[in-house]
């Protein structure tokens, strides 16, 4: 009887079995990195905004503190963004003339807020508190990264959950004294470590219960 | 289908695993005629066609609860686990039957598996496929099974290793893999029959595609042995560990009812025993319509209602120690549970797996009414239904009245929960139909084997 195959065939079959098997382990790798790209994270993406606002300019070019703007960032969960009346003390005196400041002057005149793109937009199953972070001595630049150095908004790090935990296992790796938490260009003095070990101690952060599930989703 | 062929229990009968006469060409011809002839019986283009249109229901009702969400079930506070975790426990049951058979009656050498196992393991395949369905459906949102594997996730955790509920992942992926290769090796020698034997050019490619180049040398066969047992050797403890771990589902829970030791004995012993009555179910009808009788003997029949009968009493030993330590307990939650069990509002639920459980299958003490096949099928069938009310009954009853009066409440399932179910069966009837008509449903080669120890035994 004629053979139904050629001979090739075993090899075939031989690369084909050892193939899938790498396959299989290649597209989960795959998986795996696009669901930490910035495909998925829309880190370093800038999002368009009414207003090409420069965090650069306003941060190191003019030296305003962040609570200038996000007032109410040291005692309510929700940093705040500032209303239209709070571009105008300046800007009633200056760039008047500006096309780029179009909108602003427009929803002053108007009332109607403008409406920006939300940069860090966590899920709504996770309830997360500025003041806390901020009262415990956590950085702004810990998580919103060098925006002084941006001129336009964007993400620095991934806001998943991983990353949130990365700091809730061992916070003494990220904080800072409280004096220094919107201070964009500090670096300790000593190894971060003992400090962070020691601040701990100082402010009470408890860590063991820090991962607990209700910390973050209630 | 014929009128059904009530068997004579003449002593060769009984005794036979093999009819007289049989030569190896006459095994390998009656087996393989069955897969290669190119007419198919008109039975198996209803019965498909009638499996075909429950499996649609299936797609019908998965479809309808992935929209809706599983609201659409019967399912609330405080019986929050309903019909998929009963249809679960009994499909995952019914499969244990063909690791029994294929493992551990092959490292027993019980040469009468022979011409049951490989249906047997086809039937454990089908059926993990319908169980496999339920814990996945019955997930609030499905799509996100694969939480429940540990893999490095963005989310930076792992599932709770201390759950059994995830230890039944593994358990039953697990015993899927298992099945699967060791169902799939012991057809590599049938397939490469079917490959020399099939007359179409494509029966020939696909059939020789899955025979994966065998080619039945001495080494060939020697590392199919080897393979075989190793694998058999891997499923032996599966088939006590399976139903362990869906025993530990309910007994780690501390709710009255299912918070017991006997749990996991006394679950592998029920899935056992479910596992052959869904056995004979398939294995009478089908000796019957391709006239099997002399391969499938009276002497399989009896063997399998006999492993029936032992279960069964092992099971009501089980329901009589659950009765006992309820009340021996003095927990007056336990004691509760137990008394509304017995006369509680599902009470004619439970007396009715008790007749069908432990008092129907006592007539398998008789020889001349394990002789009788048509009975067999009947007790099967009742054993069957017995074992999911038995699910349905631990699930259920121990959730219904809860600790405080305040929230107890009544279960029933919706049409969606009922469609879902008869769905399964339909994909488990299905797929077989589509097995039988694929597939030698009798492993030829070991047919032939036993033909040949049976004639040395004879001379």
């Amino acid at each position: 009887m004629a053979q139904i195959f050629h001979p090739s065939t075993n090899t075939l079959s031989r690369v084909t079995i050892f193939g899938a098997l790498f396959l299989i382990i290649g597209l989960l790798w795959l998986l795996a990195q696009i669901n930490r790209s910035p495909y998925v994270t829309d880190v370093n993406v800038v999002r368009a905004q009414p207003v090409p606002f420069s965090h650069q300019h306003h941060v190191s070019g003019i030296g305003i503190d962040c609570r200038y703007c996000h007032k109410s960032v040291e005692n309510s969960s929700f940093a705040g963004i500032p209303s239209t009346s709070t571009c105008m003390n300046c800007h009633a005196h200056i760039w008047t003339n500006s096309e780029m400041l179009e909108p602003v002057r427009e929803s002053f005149r108007t009332g109607r807020p403008l409406r920006w793109t939300r940069v860090h937009d966590l899920p709504d199953f996770v309830y997360f508190n500025h003041s806390i972070h901020v009262q415990k001595g956590v950085g702004c630049v810990t998580c919103h990264g060098r925006v002084d150095l941006m001129p336009l908004m964007r993400q620095a790090e991934s806001l998943q959950m991983e990353w949130c935990l990365a700091c809730h296992r061992a916070p003494a790796r990220f904080v800072r004294p409280r004096e220094h938490v919107f201070q964009m260009d500090w670096v300790p003095s000593i190894d971060q470590q003992d400090l962070g070990e020691e601040l701990v101690r100082k402010y009470n952060i408890r860590v063991e219960q820090l991962t607990d599930c209700s910390i973050c989703h209630r | 289908m014929t009128e059904p062929v009530i068997d004579k229990p003449t002593a060769s009968a009984t005794h036979d695993v093999i009819g007289p006469g049989h030569t190896f060409g006459s095994v390998t011809d009656k087996i393989s005629v069955i897969v290669l002839t190119q007419k198919t019986p008109q039975g198996w283009w209803i019965g498909f066609g009638l499996s075909f249109l429950l499996v649609m229901v299936l797609f019908y009702a998965i479809t309808y609860l992935l929209a809706a969400g599983v609201g659409i079930w019967g399912v609330n506070v405080p019986v929050a686990w309903g019909f998929a975790i009963v249809n679960f426990v009994w499909w995952i049951g019914i499969g244990h039957a063909g690791t029994l058979i294929s493992a551990i009656l092959l490292l027993l050498r019980q040469r009468w598996r022979t011409s049951i196992n490989r249906f047997a393991e086809a039937m454990t395949l089908f059926a993990v496929a319908c169980a496999g369905i339920f814990p996945l459906i019955h997930l609030g949102r499905p799509w996100f099974f694969y939480w429940l594997f540990p893999y490095p996730n963005p989310m930076g955790i792992w599932p709770q290793f201390r759950s059994p509920l995830v230890w039944d992942v593994f358990a039953v992926s697990t015993y899927a893999t298992v099945s699967l290769l060791f169902w799939y090796i012991g057809l590599i020698p049938d397939l490469a029959t079917l490959r020399d034997r099939a007359r179409h050019r494509f029966a020939r490619m696909a059939y020789g595609i899955l025979a994966m180049g065998w080619r039945g040398s001495a080494i060939h066969w020697h590392r199919y042995e080897t393979a075989y047992l190793l694998l058999a050797g891997l499923a032996t403890p599966l088939v006590v560990s399976v139903h362990t771990i869906v025993s530990f589902d309910f007994a780690v829970g501390i709710v009255p009812g299912w918070h017991s030791t006997i749990f996991p004995p006394y679950f592998v012993a029920g899935a056992i025993y479910s596992g052959f009555a869904m056995v004979m179910t398939l294995a009478i009808p089908l000796r019957a319509a391709y006239r099997l009788q002399d391969l499938i003997t009276m002497r399989h029949l009896d063997n399998m209602a006999k492993v029936l009968l032992t279960t069964g009493l092992i099971v009501a030993y089980g329901y009589l120690m659950e009765t006992f330590f309820a009340w021996y307990s003095g927990n007056e939650f336990e004691m509760y549970m137990m008394a509304n069990r017995l006369a509680g509002p599902y009470a004619p639920m439970y007396w009715a797996l008790l007749f069908c459980n432990i008092i129907v299958p006592q007539v398998l003490w008789f020889p001349r009414l394990r002789a009788h096949v048509p009975l067999l099928f009947i007790v099967a069938l009742i054993v069957n239904i017995g074992m999911w009310l038995e699910r349905y009954i631990i699930v259920v009853t121990s959730l219904h009245r809860d600790f405080l009066p305040s929230s107890w409440g009544m279960y029933s399932g919706t049409i969606w929960d009922w469609a879902t179910f008869v769905g399964t069966i339909g994909l488990f009837l299905a797929l077989l139909f589509l097995f039988i008509r694929l597939l030698p449903m009798i492993s030829i080669f070991e047919m032939r084997e036993l033909v040949h120890t049976e004639e040395s035994e004879r001379n």
